[in-house]
C-alpha cells in the first residue's frame, strides 16, 4: 500500500521555522502511521525525530497531529485514513506544547499540571494488614480514568489551553477524578476544593475536543463533569462555576428561559460583573446584541417548573 | 559532574520500586531513564501478577509451580523469596493505589494463568502492568524523586572493579555528563529488539545487559529466551495469556482444540514453552493458517470480553482486523521475554558477596527486573511472575544498593578524560560518510537471524548460522553512519548506540544456546530433545574475555526442597 506522508520538520540547530517534507512509503495492509514514520526514519531520512515505543497504544509516546487531529501514530491505521480522509496524510507535532525537534514536543508543562492535582492516593486512618476492602464496581469505575496513558492528545487539542495556558487541562483533571472518586482516599473534600479553584474543572468549556482526541476512551471532559458534580454534592457551591450552574438552572426553572443578565450577576457577583463584564456589555450594546434588560417568563413557565419539581432539582 | 549515592538506570517497575525503597531508607537517590518513566515497557504487561493471596492457596504452592515451570533451572532459594514475599508486596501495592479487580467480599480477585495449579494471578482487567507502572510513578511524584528522564547511559564507570558512576547523554540537548555514584542499579528491562518480530517495544534494546557485560559483570542463562504463544502476525503485538486464563481455546485449521494432545490436563493453560511448541508443531504439520493458529474467545461472551479483556478486543480490531466477539483471531508464537540476564544474588548484587569468587561481577553494581537473573524463572518463566519479579527484587536491590552505599566510599573518577573519550566516540560516528550503512539495516538482519535460528525449536546448525550472522554484523558495525549530525533529540545516533548493545548481547545468547546440548524450558533442541540433568542441571554463565569474546562457565543450581521430576502438564 503506497502512501504519501507530509511531515512537519523542524530542527532548532539549522531551521528558522518549521516546514513540511513529503515522503512516499510502501506499507503492509495493517500498517499504522507510525510504521510509515519508522520506515522514513530507517530507510530514507534518519534525521526524523519522534517518540515511540510499544506499537500497541499503551506507552503513550507517539501522540501527534495526524491530518490535523491529535491521535496515536501507532493506533491510526493508514488504510482507514486513506479511505476516509484521502491519499496524502499530514503529520505534525502536538499542539499547545513547544516543539523540541520535528514531532517531539516539550511535555514539561503537561507533567507539571498532572503533578499539581496531587496524583497519588492519600489514605487516612488505620492501615489494614492486607488490602483495603472495596467493591469491584467502585474500582472499575476508576478503571476508565486509569486507562489514561498520559499521551497528551487531549491537551494537544484542548481549546481552553489554546487561550489560557493556566488551565489544568483534560489529562490532569481526568487524573484528579481518579483520586477524588477512590473510596480509599482520605482527602476527598480537600481535593475537590483544589480542583474547583480557578484553572480547575470550572474552566472547561465542554467543547468535546478531548473526548474525541482520547485514544483510550477516557473521555476526559466527562471525568471533569464528574468532578464538578462531586464538588457540588460536597457542598462546594460558592465558586463561579457552581453559581453559574445554579443560576442557569434556577432561571430556566422559574421563567422557562435564560436570564442572561441575571446569570452574569449571580455567577460573578454584582460588583465583579459590573467591572469584568462591562467591556463586553459595551461591545454587545454597539452591535445591538445586548440581552433584554427586563427578563420575561415564557407563557408555559409553570410547566417547566413542574418538570424540575418532578426531577427533584 | 552530578553526584548521587544511589543511581538507578531504568524507569520501569523494577527501577521505580528500587528507587522507592532506597528513598525510604534515606539514600540520596536518582533515577536515569532514556524515556519518561510512564513510557516504560512494564506498561505492556497485560494479564496480571502472581501472588498467593486467595483462600486455599499458599506461597509454597506458588513456589512449586514456579520451580516446575522453570524446568528446574531456577534457584530455589530465590524462588522461595519471590513467592513468600509476593502477598505482602501485592498488598503494599494495593495500599499505594492499585485498583485490582475484586471478589464480592472486597478482597483482591485472582484469575487462572498458564502453569499454575490454582487461580493466583491478581489483575486489573487486561492492563495490569500499566496500572502498576502508573501507581509506582505516582508514588515517586509524591516523594519527589530526582529523575533524569530522556537521558541515555552510554557507559558504566568502574575503578578497581568497583562501580564509580556512569556517563549519560541528555537526549533533548545532546549534552554528555558524568554521574558519580556509590552504587548503581541496572533496571533497563529486556532485549526485545534483538529479535524480529517481538512483543517488546522499540526502546527495549538490551542496554543494561550490555552495560554490565562491558563493565565486567556476568550474564547467566542467556539461552533461556521465551516465545509467547499468542502474538499477532502483523506486528508481533501481544495478546494476553489472560485470554486463555479466562477460557479461550486454541484451534488449528481443522477447528480442533489441539492442546488436548500436547497437555491433556492443563490444555491451553500449560506453561508458555509447552504451548508455543505445540502451536509450532501444528503449523509445521500443515494444520496452521498462513503461519498462524487461531485463538477463539467467542464463547466467553461480550460481557466478559468487554470488562476483562477490553484492551485485546481493541488490539485485535486494530492490528488483525478481527472482531474477537465474532471470529477467532490468528496468532503465532513470538519473542517475548528473556529469563536470562545479569547474574545477581537475591539482593541484586552482581558480584559474589561471599568472597568465594564463583562468578565475575562489579562491586557496587546491582541489577533487578528483566535485565537481571536472580534466578527465579530458570528455563521458562510463568506468566504473571515477571511483574512480581520487578516488585520483589526491585525492592530488595534498592535496599541492597542503599546498604552498600552507606558502607562504602566514593570511587575516583577522571571526569575530563571520560567526557573527552565519550565525545570522541560520538564525533567518530558523526565523521562517517552520511550515505553509509544504516543501523536499521543491521538491526533487521540481526533480528531475523536470531528469530530464524534461536526461537521455539533450535538446532546446532540453525544456532550456528545465527551466531555467524551476528558476528558478521558485528564486523560491519563500525561502518554504521548517521544522517543526523546534530545534538538535539538525535534518535539516529541513539539507534547506533543501541545496536552496539544488542549485538554484544545477541552474541552471548547464541554462544550460550549452542553450548547447552539438551532441551530445558524454552531452550528446545531438535538435536537434543531430552532434558539432561546429569550434564546440564547447571547455569550457563558468560563474561567478556580480554579479547572481547564471550567466555563460558557454569554455576550450580541451588536446590532447597524440590528434586527434578518429569515435567508434564
Amino acid at each position: 500500500m503506497d502512501v504519501t506522508l507530509k511531515v512537519k520538520r523542524y530542527d532548532p540547530e539549522t531551521d528558522e521555522s518549521a516546514h513540511f517534507e513529503e515522503y512516499q512509503v510502501d506499507l503492509p495492509e495493517y500498517g499504522a502511521v507510525l510504521d510509515g514514520l519508522l520506515s522514513i526514519r530507517d530507510e530514507q531520512d534518519g534525521s526524523l525525530s519522534m517518540r515511540c515505543s510499544c506499537r500497541s497504544a499503551i506507552c503513550g509516546s507517539c501522540a501527534m497531529k495526524i491530518n490535523g487531529k491529535s491521535r496515536l501514530a501507532c493506533k491510526t491505521m493508514v488504510s482507514q485514513l486513506k479511505e476516509l480522509e484521502g491519499d496524502v496524510i499530514s503529520v505534525e507535532p502536538m499542539g499547545n506544547q513547544p516543539v523540541i525537534k520535528d514531532l517531539v514536543v516539550n511535555m514539561d508543562m503537561f507533567w507539571d499540571k498532572v503533578n499539581a492535582v496531587q496524583p497519588y492516593l492519600q489514605p487516612e486512618g488505620p492501615v489494614p494488614d492486607k488490602e483495603y476492602l472495596v467493591s469491584n464496581d467502585s474500582m472499575m469505575e476508576l478503571a476508565v480514568a486509569m486507562n489514561c496513558i498520559m499521551c497528551g492528545a487531549c491537551v494537544s487539542d484542548c481549546t481552553v489551553l489554546e487561550v489560557d495556558k493556566g488551565f489544568l487541562g483534560p489529562a490532569a483533571l481526568a487524573k484528579a477524578f481518579r483520586f477524588a472518586g477512590d473510596p480509599r482516599d482520605g482527602h476527598k473534600q480537600g481535593r475537590l476544593q483544589l480542583y474547583t479553584e480557578p484553572n480547575g474543572v470550572w474552566d472547561c468549556t465542554r467543547c468535546f475536543m478531548c473526548v474525541s482526541a482520547c485514544p483510550k476512551d477516557v473521555a476526559p471532559m466527562e471525568r471533569i463533569m464528574d468532578v464538578r458534580a462531586m464538588a457540588m454534592d460536597a457542598g462546594l457551591t460558592n465558586t463561579r462555576g457552581a453559581r453559574h450552574v445554579d443560576a442557569f438552572a434556577s432561571s430556566v426553572k422559574h421563567s422557562g428561559r435564560l436570564n442572561e443578565l441575571g446569570l452574569a450577576m449571580k455567577t460573578f457577583g454584582l460588583f465583579r460583573a459590573g467591572i469584568e463584564l462591562a467591556p463586553m456589555g459595551i461591545r454587545r450594546l454597539l452591535k445591538r446584541r445586548l440581552p433584554p434588560l427586563m427578563h420575561k417568563k415564557i407563557a408555559t413557565a409553570k410547566n417547566i417548573g413542574r418538570l424540575f419539581d418532578k426531577l427533584g432539582v | 559532574m552530578r553526584q548521587h549515592q544511589v543511581i538507578i538506570i531504568g524507569g520501569g517497575l523494577a527501577g521505580m520500586r528500587a528507587a522507592q525503597k532506597a528513598q525510604e531508607m534515606g539514600a540520596d537517590v536518582a533515577m536515569i531513564s532514556k524515556i519518561y518513566p510512564t513510557r516504560s515497557h512494564s506498561a505492556a504487561a497485560q494479564g496480571g501478577v502472581q501472588a498467593a493471596v486467595s483462600e486455599g492457596d499458599s506461597w509454597e504452592a506458588h513456589a512449586y509451580d514456579t520451580v516446575k515451570g522453570s524446568d528446574y533451572l531456577g534457584d530455589q532459594d530465590a524462588i522461595e523469596i519471590l513467592c513468600s514475599e509476593a502477598p505482602g508486596d501485592i498488598y503494599a501495592l494495593e495500599r499505594m493505589g492499585v485498583i485490582f479487580n475484586r471478589n464480592d467480599d472486597g478482597t483482591i480477585d485472582a484469575r487462572a494463568f498458564g502453569g499454575t495449579s490454582v487461580n493466583r494471578t491478581c489483575f486489573v482487567a487486561d492492563q495490569t502492568g500499566q496500572v502498576l507502572l502508573h501507581v509506582m510513578w505516582e508514588q515517586l511524584l509524591k516523594s519527589g524523586l530526582t529523575t533524569y528522564s530522556e537521558w541515555f547511559v552510554t557507559k558504566l564507570l568502574v575503578e578497581d572493579n568497583k562501580i564509580a558512576g556512569c556517563i549519560a547523554l541528555e537526549i533533548p540537548t545532546g549534552k554528555v555528563e558524568v554521574f558519580r555514584a556509590k552504587s548503581i542499579i541496572l533496571a533497563t528491562g529486556g532485549i526485545g529488539q534483538v529479535y524480529n518480530p517481538t512483543t517488546n517495544g522499540l526502546v527495549v534494546t538490551a542496554d543494561g545487559q550490555a552495560l554490565a557485560y562491558q563493565a565486567g559483570a556476568t550474564l547467566m542463562d542467556m539461552e533461556a529466551v521465551q516465545h509467547h504463544p499468542t502474538t499477532m502476525k502483523a506486528n508481533g503485538v501481544l495478546i494476553t495469556e489472560g485470554a486463555r486464563g479466562e477460557g479461550a481455546f486454541l484451534l488449528n485449521s481443522n477447528g480442533e482444540r489441539f492442546m488436548d494432545k500436547y497437555a491433556p490436563n492443563m490444555k491451553e493453560l500449560a506453561s508458555r514453552d509447552v504451548v508455543s511448541r505445540a502451536e509450532t508443531m501444528e503449523i509445521r504439520e500443515g494444520r496452521g493458517i498462513d503461519g498462524c493458529v487461531l485463538l477463539d474467545l467467542r464463547h466467553l461472551g461480550r460481557d466478559l470480553i468487554m470488562t476483562k479483556l477490553a484492551q485485546i478486543y481493541e488490539l485485535a480490531r486494530d492490528y488483525a482486523n478481527t472482531n474477537i466477539l465474532e471470529a477467532p483471531v490468528p496468532i503465532q508464537p513470538g519473542h517475548h521475554y528473556i529469563m536470562g540476564g545479569i547474574k545477581t544474588d537475591v539482593d541484586g548484587r552482581t558480584w559474589d558477596a561471599t568472597g568465594q569468587g564463583r562468578w565475575q561481577g562489579v562491586e557496587g553494581l546491582f541489577a533487578a527486573g528483566e535485565c537481571a537473573n536472580v534466578s527465579v524463572h530458570g528455563g521458562n518463566r510463568l506468566g504473571g511472575n515477571s511483574l512480581l519479579d520487578t516488585i520483589v527484587f526491585g525492592k530488595r536491590s534498592g535496599a541492597g544498593a542503599t546498604e552498600y552505599a552507606n558502607a562504602n566510599d566514593w570511587a575516583p573518577i577522571s571526569e575530563e578524560a571520560e567526557l573527552a573519550d565519550q565525545e570522541g566516540s560520538i564525533q567518530g560516528i558523526f565523521g562517517r560518510p552520511a550515505d553509509g550503512l544504516r543501523s536499521s539495516t543491521l538491526r533487521f538482519e540481526m533480528g531475523n537471524a536470531m528469530n530464524d535460528g534461536i526461537a521455539v525449536f533450535r538446532t546446532e546448525e540453525g544456532m550456528t548460522a545465527a551466531l555467524n550472522s551476528v558476528r558478521d554484523i558485528k564486523e560491519r558495525y563500525p561502518n554504521v553512519s548517521v544522517h543526523n549530525k546534530g545534538r538535539v533529540f538525535n534518535t539516529d545516533l541513539l539507534s547506533v548506540l543501541e545496536l552496539g548493545y544488542m549485538l554484544d548481547v545477541a552474541e552471548v545468547i547464541a554462544v550460550s544456546a549452542i553450548n547447552r546440548k539438551e532441551s530445558r524450558g524454552a531452550h528446545a533442541r531438535e538435536d537434543y530433545p531430552d532434558r539432561n540433568d546429569e550434564e546440564y542441571l547447571k547455569h550457563t554463565i558468560v563474561h567478556r574475555g580480554g579479547d572481547g569474546d564471550p567466555v563460558l562457565d557454569y554455576l550450580p543450581v541451588t536446590m532447597t526442597k524440590w528434586e527434578p521430576q518429569v515435567r508434564s502438564y
